[in-house]
């Protein structure tokens, strides 16, 4: 049985509680217990920081030349916190309340709650480390609006947040470092976890510049490794992002929760060719100013400025008149690919919708600094290049990136968006203290599956990874180290150390001796492609099934006719990337059937059998108010395990944005 | 930046030479090699797997570089190319450099970032951890984790806010040593003392932390700085040499106030 510990009592006492009564760890014995961080984003940085400031002995690793690069850095919208500085009605419960139905009723209400508790901390704690957050002319920090709220709580750094953010855990993470408290292992990679007597007890680690494995003890370990997008190949995610440590982690036994629960982003530039690696997202903030629109004639080839107002269909404000452009992310792509399918998209590829700043240049912003500046009835034009200067303050590094893909300038012509793969709320299952079914062994961040649901809301990515890092795990692993305080660090030649090592150096020269045709990066586009097409933003049973054997088939190809050059002892980027994709491939797998299984929409997850006359996803409570499990039993067998989810302060609805 | 309201897209045939070094006790050479049917569209780094793809499916050793957002904000990629850090482009990364910056039968030089204390370790592929060890000199502000003040407690000027993100927003990415003829480290260190110096928050320890980062890009063996300003003409994220005066003034002042 699932035991997800959530502590008893009323919801908003249960964290308060929980930290009065959970056991301690002395300061003395802190330093006798040795952990491990795997992932250096702001969940893991912020993690190894906070841990290594209480004592424990910290060993990071990350498989980045430097901890300061992981994916978090690229987060570019904001972080939520329920201060309500902007006194529009804001509070823990407001955004605990949000975060609950933006994540379509999937989430468990004790974590979110504890979530958006330690969520002002978490402004607190980076205003102190020195992040530079945007901030009003009297001094204070300043505020924006994100999707599926309808107060401003996002607090922001231009379109760089998730940099500053993680700067500031990287910051504090060398400077425990310098003090001695935490190791650093760059250029690592984590390829096995070690587990004795049933608890989680190291890892074996590939040093990805000499290829050799190094084994590390620890009392506990940590993953922090961030979300599983790339099994789409094309996804918002940096390169390097992978399940492979989450991976191994569910391989020795660890449940794997809700992994179809994928969250496609609506504004990312769209796919122009064959060559693609990678798509680039544009901050939800862009919503706040930007509208949506297609044209309302189909196949319509005029360019944009050429198209009249009365020719235009801003279909998010049509079908969502209260959130209009802000609804949810899910919400949106769904509305933007309904139309693309109809016939009304745009650019070459009508595979795109308009997202348009004109308006709100001219009559937000342009308005607003003509009457600052005392310019009586200006001209279209001045209100223009008034509306530009703020909206380069605003959003101005994104415009640019824009303009420095698509050859496009955005001040001028509307971007071309279309959504794309951003985000997993699917990961490890873990319990209210973050552990997982194996102990010992606790996922942190976006490599979890406790908080969204089945869809995150904007800007609460970040969030959770420093709400986790920061003022989560400090406190439940000393619940659990407090009972290991007698444990001697085990020794490495341990027989468990000897195994795994030789597990993963057999794979690896299975890997290096298939010495067939194909690249990996051939495989990893065709597994994207089949995700994509079949388990991507709308699903039914029949692809499903069809993606489960085509799969299948991949996967034995990839096995018996992969192709790595080089050698095994060098750097070698071809082979740490067939480890990934070999990872993504039986991933892939499990994705598909947990979305064939789930016999609902809900959130990010779309089941054609299951929608509204409208068009809207439907929710089957009755059946499936559960987190889906899943227990590795073979190969491509798995046995599900339900928790079931109890909302016992929100009542569950069908969520509207109308 | 070329850019117009509508691109029109072309494809081109280039001819690359490329830096390739087996590991950091080598000595490595220019290679020479071809590629076809390249699209302006494409960025610069997918033209680099294009031509790893035909390597590696000719039975040849691909091309070793480094890389991961591909979006110009981690700081991973570091190419110099065509005797230019992230190459033709003002305040744009490798990643984000795209194709359209070259034309039909052009010939690209790529080589490593260049400079004692940045080894390579293999073809494209350089050691900076220098970098995170002047982070760890003083590059922080030293508070744990726990219960802070409310964070509206510290107002701050908007313009040194501002100042403080602009000299916040550097990836680390080196471009600054690589193009410096010292290979001086001093864009990179005055961003961060500025950063924190620029903020009340940063004011406590802005005396160790000037002298603690300094003395550590001292000791890594970077350079010294003769104030060329090669590394804000090739810094993506447009870091101001402003910076650098700003660290100096605080040095001297660190300097001479010193009990020590």
């Amino acid at each position: 049985m699932l035991d997800s510990k959530i502590p008893a009592g009323s919801l908003e006492k249960k964290w308060t509680d929980y930290k009065g009564h959970c056991k301690l760890v002395n300061p003395a014995n802190k330093r006798k217990l040795e952990i491990i961080v795997v992932g250096t984003g702001l969940a893991g940085a912020s993690a190894a920081a906070s841990l290594g400031e209480l004592g424990y002995k910290v060993k990071a690793f990350c498989f980045q030349d430097s901890p300061r690069r992981a994916h978090s850095i690229a987060a570019q919208g904001g972080i939520n916190a329920a201060k309500n500085y902007q006194n529009d009605g804001d509070s823990v419960y407001r955004l605990f309340y949000d975060t609950i139905k933006g994540g379509d009723y999937r989430s468990r209400e004790a974590n979110v709650h504890r979530l958006a508790e330690v969520s002002v901390n978490i402004i607190d704690q980076c205003v102190a480390q020195g992040v530079p957050f945007a901030r009003e002319y009297g001094g204070l920090l300043n505020n924006r609006s994100f999707g599926g709220t309808q107060v401003k709580r996002t607090f922001y750094a231009a379109g760089q947040t998730g940099q500053q953010l993680l700067i500031g855990a990287y910051q504090a993470l060398e400077r425990q470092v310098a003090l001695g408290n935490v190791k650093m292992y760059s250029r690592h990679e984590m390829l096995e976890v070690v587990v004795i007597d049933g608890k989680a007890r190291g890892i074996i680690a590939r040093d990805l510049i000499n290829g050799n494995l190094e084994r590390h003890f620890g009392h506990a370990v940590l993953l922090c490794t961030g979300g599983y997008g790339n099994v789409f190949y094309l996804s918002t995610n940096a390169m390097g992002c992978n399940v492979t440590a989450a991976w191994k982690a569910h391989k020795n036994g660890a449940y794997f929760a809700n992994p179809c629960f994928t969250q496609i982003h609506p504004t990312c530039i769209p796919v122009t060719g064959d060559h693609q690696s990678k798509l680039t997202l544009m901050s939800e903030s862009l919503r706040n100013d930007g509208r949506i629109w297609v044209p309302k004639k189909q196949n319509d080839t005029r360019k944009a400025n050429d198209i009249p107002e009365e020719e235009r269909d801003y279909f998010l404000e049509r079908r969502y008149p209260a959130f209009g452009n802000l609804v949810p992310r899910d919400v949106a792509s769904r509305a933007a690919k309904e139309r693309c399918d109809a016939g009304y998209g745009v650019g070459t590829t009508r595979q795109a919708v308009f997202l348009d700043f004109r308006f709100n240049l001219i009559n937000k912003y342009g308005r607003a600094e003509a009457s600052k500046q005392g310019i009586a009835d200006p001209d279209e034009g001045t209100l223009i290049a008034l509306g530009k200067e703020v909206v380069k303050e605003e959003y101005g590094n994104l415009f640019d990136m824009y303009e420095k893909i698509t050859g496009e300038n955005p001040y001028e012509v509307p971007m071309r968006i279309y959504p794309a793969v951003h985000y997993t709320m699917g990961g490890l299952w873990v319990d209210y203290e973050l552990m997982t079914n194996i102990p010992g062994l606790y996922s942190l961040g976006e490599a979890n599956f406790s908080d969204h649901g089945a869809n995150r809301l904007g800007a609460s990515a970040l969030m959770q990874g420093l709400a986790d890092g920061y003022f989560v795990i400090p406190y439940t692993i000393g619940n659990y180290l407090a009972d290991e305080i007698a444990v001697k660090p085990i020794l490495t030649s341990h027989e468990a150390f000897e195994t795994a090592e030789k597990k993963v150096n057999e794979r690896i020269s299975t890997l290096m001796n298939i010495k067939g045709s194909q690249t990996v990066e051939s495989f990893h586009k065709r597994l994207g492609k089949i995700m994509w097409e079949k388990c991507g933003m709308a699903r039914n049973a029949q692809g499903l099934q069809e993606a489960i054997k085509e799969i299948q088939q991949l996967k034995k190809e990839f096995w018996s006719d992969l192709r790595i050059p080089g050698g095994t002892n060098e750097i070698n980027p071809e082979l740490d990337k067939a480890g990934r994709v070999a990872d993504f491939i039986e991933l892939g797998e499990l994705m598909c059937i947990d979305a064939l299984q789930r016999n609902e929409s809900c959130g990010g997850h779309f089941r054609e059998e299951y929608q509204t006359p409208d068009g809207e996803a439907q929710r089957r409570d009755d059946q499936f108010m559960y987190v889906s499990a899943w227990e590795l039993k073979g190969e491509h067998q798995w046995e599900l395990h339900k928790e079931e989810l109890k909302y016992e302060e929100v009542k569950p609805t069908q969520r509207s944005y109308k | 930046m070329e850019s117009r309201s509508y691109m029109e897209h072309y494809s081109m045939n280039l001819t690359l030479k490329v830096w390739k070094q087996k590991n950091a006790d080598s000595r490595g050479n220019f290679e020479t090699y071809q590629v076809k049917d390249i699209s302006s569209e494409m960025s610069f780094l997918e033209m680099f797997d294009v031509l790893n793809e035909q390597l590696i499916r000719e039975g040849k050793e691909p091309i070793a570089f480094d890389h991961d957002c591909r979006e110009g904000i981690c700081g991973m990629c570091s190419m110099y190319i065509n005797g230019r850090p992230h190459g033709p482009w003002h305040g744009t990364t490798t990643c984000q450099l795209h194709m359209r910056a070259f034309k039909d039968g052009d010939t690209i030089v790529v080589e490593p970032w260049r400079a004692n204390a940045f080894p390579v370790l293999k073809d494209l592929v350089v050691d900076r951890a220098a970098f995170d060890r002047i982070i760890q000199a003083g590059g922080y502000i030293s508070v744990n984790t726990g219960v802070s003040v409310d964070g509206n407690t510290i107002p701050i000027e908007r313009e040194n806010s501002e100042k403080a993100f602009a000299a916040a927003a550097c990836i680390g990415c080196g471009a600054c040593v690589a193009a410096c003829k010292n290979s001086s480290a001093m864009l990179f260190v005055a961003a961060k003392v500025s950063h924190l110096a620029l903020l009340p928050q940063g004011d406590v320890e802005r005396k160790t932390r000037v002298l603690g980062m300094v003395a550590q890009m001292d000791k890594e063996g970077f350079g010294s700085c003769t104030f060329t300003q090669a590394c804000e003409a090739v810094c993506p994220k447009e870091i101001s040499v402003m910076n650098i005066s700003r660290l100096n003034k605080e040095y001297l002042l660190a300097g001479l106030s010193s009990e020590k």
